[in-house]
């Protein structure tokens, strides 16, 4: 690792203007930045703990029913805390990584990361979340723009996420076995307003709605409703791990799965 | 170089740290506590894992800047008052859950703080539970039992004995 300062601000306001600093970032719960930092790709003077940041953390319900969780709060927190008011999301939380990860990765660090093969982001994207940052709120489906690309400025910091509750839902992901992340996963959400199905670890594009898929479930939500769709493999991820037509024929079967274990 | 104040092992220690001096290298080289071992570097293995405030955090993936003010537990505190080895570490013993040894600090940290959570887990918990830890020789059937045995649990037929 390249040397570097770390700064633990215990407010916001105090986050911000550290950020503010020259090659300043963020660091969350360190889980994917610390191991980008030993691999020489990231050169920052000064690292912004938010960890210390107590108005950042916690799972609550607000007034309009939305369940709202700091953007510190650990995935671990949120397996926990959310379990009893948004089951869907409680559950992927407790499958991302390992428990250790889970202690420390965050939830604002994995969405300001968009890895192409993370977890969150399906979920933010098919609940319709709305990402709250120090200066605004985002849709999340004007959030996500491309693999590791998101609305986000520089030196903006997550601050909470948003989720509306969907009366079903479930998050299955079929594992790349070394390193845990989704080879492909899909998050299923139905809701009074329809039913929305974001495919993650699939797409160059990264985190995506699959439209053909909500349109059928949204007029009957079953397994069969899906008989026949397909996505097109042209945009698909290709590696030594899957091809582009294994991961697109993935997408269906994972959704399917997804559709039979909502609730 | 700044100041960082923490708890480890119930005692106070204190040292002057640079921001990129990870966790388990404060632990090791300026605390000299070695039980700690750093297998991969890379966030995959478990060998490296402590306790912060009670949680169990891989120590070679957080700066040791970010344990001011926590209690850190190592594998050095793990043992009874009299030295003689814990519940956990004894079962590792009897049960032949270690080979090599070098992932054991990592496997009863983990343990730990799994039996902590919940106290009889059933075989697939355990399994779950130790995703993160891997370890090169016992192939894990022992590691089960011992931790099954730890929690005062019968030991289920495994396959592949
Ligand atoms: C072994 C292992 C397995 C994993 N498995 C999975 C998995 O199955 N699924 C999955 O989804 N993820 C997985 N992860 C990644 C994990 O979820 C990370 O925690 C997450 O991607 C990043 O969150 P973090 O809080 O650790 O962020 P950091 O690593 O601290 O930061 C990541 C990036 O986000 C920025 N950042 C951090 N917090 C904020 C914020 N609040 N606002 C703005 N920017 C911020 C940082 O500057 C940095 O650029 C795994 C990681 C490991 C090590
Ligand atoms: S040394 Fe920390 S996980 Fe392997
Ligand atoms: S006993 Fe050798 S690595 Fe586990």
């Amino acid at each position: 690792m390249y040397a570097f300062e770390i700064e633990r601000p215990t407010t916001l306001a105090d986050a911000v203007a550290a950020l503010g600093r020259e090659e300043a970032q963020a660091l969350g719960g360190g889980q994917t930045l610390i191991p980008t930092l030993k691999q020489r790709l990231a050169m920052p003077s000064v690292l912004v703990s938010l960890s210390g940041i107590a108005e950042m953390r916690g799972v609550s319900v607000n007034d309009a029913g939305l369940l709202c969780i700091g953007g510190g709060t650990t995935h671990g927190t949120v397996a926990k805390e959310a379990a009893a008011h948004y089951p869907g999301l409680a559950d992927l939380a407790s499958h991302i990584g390992d428990p250790a990860v889970r202690n420390r990765g965050t939830i604002g660090g994995s969405l300001a990361n968009n890895d192409p093969s993370a977890c969150y982001p399906a979920a933010a994207l098919a609940s319709g979340a709305t990402i709250v940052t120090n200066t605004r709120e985002i849709t999340a489906d004007d959030y996500f723009q491309g693999m590791f690309t998101t609305a986000l400025e520089e030196g903006e910091i997550v601050t909470e996420v948003k989720f509306p509750i969907p009366e079903v839902s479930c998050y299955i992901k079929f594992e790349q076995p070394a390193s845990r992340f989704a080879l492909v996963g899909v998050f299923v959400a139905k809701s009074a307003d329809g039913v929305r199905v974001a495919v993650t670890g699939a797409s160059n594009n990264g985190v995506f709605r699959w439209s053909e898929a909500e349109a059928a479930l949204s007029s009957e939500f079953s397994v069969g409703a899906l008989d026949g769709l397909s996505v097109a493999s042209d945009d698909m991820i290709a590696d030594l791990h899957g091809s582009a037509a294994y991961r697109a024929h993935l997408v269906g079967v994972m959704t399917k799965r997804a559709v039979a274990g909502a609730k | 170089m700044a100041k960082v104040a923490m708890t480890v092992n119930g005692k106070s220690v204190s040292r002057e740290v640079e921001g990129r001096t990870l966790l388990v290298q404060f632990l090791r080289e300026d605390l000299r506590l070695t039980g700690t071992h750093v297998g991969c570097d890379t966030s995959q293995c478990g060998a490296c894992i402590v306790h912060v405030n009670g949680e169990a955090v891989k120590s070679c993936t957080m700066f040791a800047a970010e344990a001011e003010g926590a209690e850190v537990t190592t594998i050095e505190a793990m043992a009874n008052e009299d030295g003689s080895l814990n519940t956990v570490q004894q079962a590792f013993q009897d049960y032949h859950g270690l080979q090599c040894g070098f992932c054991t600090p990592g496997m009863v940290m983990s343990a730990t703080a799994l039996l902590k959570e919940n106290p009889k887990p059933s075989e697939q918990e355990i399994r779950d539970y130790l995703e993160g830890n891997i370890c090169r020789c016992t192939g894990y059937h022992n590691i089960i039992k011992a931790i099954m045995a730890a929690s005062g649990q019968e030991m289920p037929a495994m396959a592949a004995e």
